[in-house]
């Protein structure tokens, strides 16, 4: 029995969509409050009260935007191969449920770094776009997301479609260090990492620490956003069980 | 486990080899069986080249800074739109069951149908690019590089081609779908290929983007295989 231990008791028991359902009914109400929280006092620091910049002036505050939704998009990559791979060596269904649920909030932080990113390069690079390794690999990115969502939506079976998707996600991860080291594999307009864990940022305190916050608001944000899909999927999958119609008949 | 029944290992370590070489016959013979779909892609390629002088500009200069790029692009599209039917046949008259359910194992038979299609559309597209190069006045200094960066990168075309064939070989609409899928994926052997192609024009040394193209190939070869294999079983049985 000992080698069957390796595993703790609740990655198991995140397995059942009903006891899934119910921690994160608990959970939400922290993250919700915490996120609102983190994102609005970081929002009001970044953009009151931490110092401009001395080159790039104001402009450069979009930074609070830009750099914590292109951490998400990321983030929320990973984690979308990583929930897949489970689905796939476990036959877990709520890790199917989570990755489903990643790819279409990824894709959306995806396309608002894309976003914040040009409106930033106008002023200060002088064009919208520019072909460049950072920028083309994470529009690589979004058409990942794009790609899987429509794998998603083209197969009827909803198992079959969450393991197809799993495959295309855990291949498309090669570009996930692509995106990384961009900035340091190629010459590139775009400036290096923001936060590294090695060392500490090239900014000062009084603008770095508001955008930690931003991050952390962000993935508060995230956890909410997933959450409450997660929850959608699993109502709308487990329709047929008792205990789903047991929550509708006490509403 | 009842494989491991009916084969005894001794003979089935001699057979492994024997695997890929009789699927690689077999999906060459019917590919040669069927000389039309070889010929498909390359008048494709060759109907793609034409547009763009036609479209854009027919002016030798103009034509010869775009060229690296529009070869490449050009075999891409053939390539990709050689992958719908890479597994469909197969799907459609129970071979590819059958190939799942034998005890040899699928990473070989995958490999070898991957290895025939590259035969029947990748090899010919890089053996017809110079004929293209010259239709759009490509400097014959980049000619070597040019088929030297398809010849590496046109496997790798196939193989990641043939994940998007396999995930969708089950579905009635999968053409444009593929498309879709793989697209993103071909974007760095793009940039590398013409980035190749460009430097040879310019005379830099090409070594550099060779063995990134080289580099791919190799991943994709150990790689590929595996993820496509999973993409059918799930496809099929699903």
């Amino acid at each position: 029995m000992a080698e069957k231990k390796w595993m703790p008791r609740w990655f198991y028991q995140l397995a059942s969509p009903r006891w899934c359902y119910g921690i994160t009914g608990k959970l939400l109400p922290i993250f919700a409050p915490l996120a609102l929280a983190l994102l609005l006092g970081g929002t009001v620091w970044a953009l009151l009260f931490a110092p401009a910049d001395y080159q790039q002036g104001n402009s450069f505050r979009i930074i609070y935007i830009h750099v914590p939704s292109a951490i998400l998009a990321q983030s929320c990559y990973m984690l979308m191969a990583i929930a897949g791979a489970i689905g796939l060596i476990w036959k877990m269904k709520v890790a199917d449920m989570v990755a489903k649920s990643c790819a279409p909030i990824g894709a959306s932080m995806a396309l608002l770094a894309l976003a914040t990113g040009a409106i930033w390069g106008k002023p200060t690079w002088g064009s919208w776009w520019v072909w460049d390794a950072r920028l083309t690999s994470m529009l690589i990115l979004l058409f990942l997301y794009f790609g899987i969502m429509a794998l998603h939506a083209a197969i009827e079976d909803a198992t079959t479609a969450a393991q197809s998707t799993a495959v295309l996600a855990l291949v498309g991860l090669v570009n996930i260090p692509i995106i990384k080291y961009s900035v340091e594999w190629w010459n590139t307009l775009h400036q290096p990492a923001t936060f590294k864990l090695t060392e500490r940022p090239a900014m000062p305190a009084e603008m770095w620490v508001p955008l930690l916050v931003m991050v952390l608001g962000f993935y508060c944000f995230f956890a909410v956003t997933l959450m409450l899909r997660l929850r959608h999927e699993i109502l709308g999958r487990e329709r047929r069980s008792g205990w789903v119609r047991e929550l509708v008949e006490q509403r | 486990m009842s494989e491991m029944a009916t084969n005894k290992p001794a003979t089935q370590d001699r057979r492994r080899p024997g695997t890929f070489r009789a699927a690689l016959k077999r999906d060459l013979l019917l590919a040669f069986r069927n000389r039309r779909d070889l010929v498909n892609p390359l008048v494709f390629f060759l109907m793609v080249a034409t547009l763009f002088p036609l479209g854009v500009s027919p002016e030798p200069t103009f034509l010869a800074e775009l060229a690296p790029g529009l070869v490449w692009v050009a075999a891409l599209l053939a390539t990709l739109l050689s992958m719908d039917s890479l597994f469909r046949a197969d799907y459609e008259d129970g071979t590819l069951e059958q190939a799942l359910l034998s005890p040899q194992p699928l990473i070989l038979v995958v490999l070898a149908r991957v290895t025939a299609h590259w035969v029947m559309t990748g090899l010919p597209l890089t053996l017809m690019a110079p004929l293209l190069g010259l239709m759009l006045f490509l400097p014959s200094e980049g000619m070597p590089g040019l088929m030297l960066s398809l010849l590496l990168g046109t496997p790798t075309l196939s193989l990641i081609g043939a994940i998007g064939a396999a995930l969708t070989v089950g579905l009635r609409k999968g053409g444009m779908l593929i498309s879709l899928l793989v697209l993103p994926l071909y974007i760095p052997v793009l940039i590398f290929g013409s980035g190749a192609v460009q430097a040879a024009v310019t005379g830099l040394p090409l070594a550099g983007y060779l063995a990134l193209l080289g580099a791919m190939l190799a991943l994709g070869l150990v790689l590929a295989p595996l993820a496509i294999a999973a993409a059918l079983r799930i496809s099929v049985s699903g």
